[in-house]
């Protein structure tokens, strides 16, 4: 039996038919073909699927599609256009990065790419909860994300200068 | 099923030939406290109850458990409060999330351990979601708020269509994920008794990575007189065999005692005593018995240096670090 759920994602209205044991996840890439929510374990161990769901981050494997009926969603292709210094461009249609996004990017946060949506939107969740955390703060709300290329420590000093220039 | 099941959350492995995906179950999403138990009725050993989903999630995606119908209690209206009644007890609903425990100003004030507790449950992402009834219900031996319950000598509220009874948390648990709990009934609320003046706390685990479920872990109350004598103790191990257990040897070594290093260290000899100790992949038993006296007498340091009605303890290797 199918139910039918509607959610925001990204700020667009969504509706559609979902079998109860798709996940959240799964809903997103297969649904509506974001594939920028990467699958690692499937079981809540590495946290590449992380998306926000009303404002809080969570394991997009660990939650049914059908859980998020009436809930906004945000996945990684939705950052830059929340974010407050470049979302207006985005709206007015120019490719631009989040500033979150822009600092991975300058501090080299990433190279296979394979954990970068699920760092990015568990930054994403902590910065709008937290503009200015220490260094702790952020290393522990990563702690639930893995990575297997940078040794963490640029992926720290990226997400403290987006901080940074969010609150400039 | 249990040990399979244990197996594979313990090591962070997928068991050999194991789904990633749940087998196909039908969902119910009862508005109402009444709608949750006539269905959990209904549906009998076929239903499982999904609260934050963060270890039913898994053990569905592994097919560990393969239910004909999950009943979602997070849109059922009143499991989620918190409160605070004229005796000073603290009432948390069962869906209350562990984000809001770890947040909550009104915890880190009048129950201090759960606050202590909070940062050591898992990650931001699965305290988001995963809920104080949820954990208690599934009863994993290393879990943090089982422990926590037993060492504030919690009360919970057992609901099911033929009535409600209140359970102690020292007699919920009966062994590895498995509980007082019967078939038809749903655990809605958890009373924590307020928090005499006198009362310190200490908690700590350890783990091989910060988040990860705890080797072994101890989390205790004790309350010390004006003479700094310790009046009273709770003392809780847990991860350290099949499901979170008191120390009472400990307990009874402290009592009458003046509370200080050279008591910890002594008292802390005993911890063990007693406990039949897991031995598994990560930690054998005989490391265990070390963990649990070196954490005991730590736990007990931190709870005899902190001033009374405040917090102890961070996660390692993290200085200060609370989210």
């Amino acid at each position: 039996m199918t139910h039918q759920i509607r959610l925001t994602v990204n700020g667009e209205a969504v509706a559609r038919e979902v079998e109860p044991r798709l996940t959240l996840a799964d809903f997103l890439r297969e649904t509506l073909d974001l594939t920028g929510t990467h699958l690692g374990c499937e079981h809540g161990v590495c946290g590449a699927c992380t998306v926000v769901v009303d404002g809080r981050s969570v394991r997009g494997c660990l939650m049914f599609a059908v859980q998020a009926d009436e809930t906004s969603v945000v996945t990684v292709e939705g950052l830059a256009a929340l974010c407050p210094q470049r979302g207006d461009a985005v709206r007015r249609g120019e490719q631009q990065l989040s500033v979150l996004q822009d600092a991975f990017r300058q501090h080299h946060a990433l190279q296979c790419g394979f954990c970068t949506s699920g760092l990015l939107t568990t930054a994403h969740a902590l910065l709008a909860e937290t503009p200015d955390p220490t260094p702790d703060q952020v290393r522990l709300a990563i702690s639930g994300n893995l990575c297997r290329c940078t040794g963490y420590i640029p992926i720290v000093e990226a997400i403290l200068d987006a901080a940074r220039r969010l609150r400039e | 099923m249990p040990n399979r099941y244990f197996a594979a959350r313990h090591s962070n492995a997928l068991p050999v030939g194991a789904a990633v995906k749940a087998a196909a179950f039908d969902y119910l999403a009862p508005r109402t406290l009444d709608q949750a138990l006539t269905a959990l009725s209904a549906h009998g050993d076929d239903a499982k109850l999904l609260a934050g989903g963060q270890s039913l999630a898994p053990v569905l995606a592994l097919r560990l458990a393969n239910p004909a119908v999950l009943i979602d209690l997070n849109r059922v209206a009143g499991l989620d409060r918190l409160q605070t009644d004229g005796a000073g007890d603290m009432h948390v609903g069962a869906m209350v999330r562990s984000r809001t425990l770890e947040l909550s100003p009104e915890i880190a004030r009048a129950q201090p351990l759960i606050h202590a507790a909070m940062p050591w449950v898992a990650h931001v992402q699965i305290r988001n979601r995963g809920t104080l009834g949820g954990s208690l219900s599934h009863a994993d031996p290393s879990a943090e708020l089982p422990a926590v319950a037993i060492a504030c000598d919690a009360v919970l509220t057992l609901r099911s269509l033929r009535g409600e009874r209140e359970v102690a948390a020292e007699s919920f648990f009966k062994g590895l994920f498995t509980t007082a709990l019967a078939q038809d009934e749903i655990l809605t609320s958890v009373r924590f008794p307020g928090w005499p003046a006198t009362r310190r706390c200490g908690f700590i685990e350890l783990a091989r990575r910060h988040g990860d479920y705890a080797i072994v872990g101890v989390a205790l109350t004790v309350d010390i007189d004006d003479s700094a004598k310790v009046t009273a103790a709770r003392l809780v191990l847990f991860g350290a065999s099949d499901m979170p257990m008191r120390a009472r040897a400990v307990e009874s070594a402290l009592i009458g005692e003046p509370a200080d290093a050279a008591l910890a260290a002594r008292a802390a000899s005993a911890a063990a005593a007693g406990l039949d100790l897991r031995s598994d992949h990560q930690a054998s038993a005989e490391y265990r018995r070390e963990l649990a006296q070196v954490l005991t007498r730590r736990a007990l340091v931190q709870a005899f240096s902190a001033p009374a009605a405040t917090v102890a303890g961070a996660p390692p290797g993290i200085a200060g670090g609370q989210q």
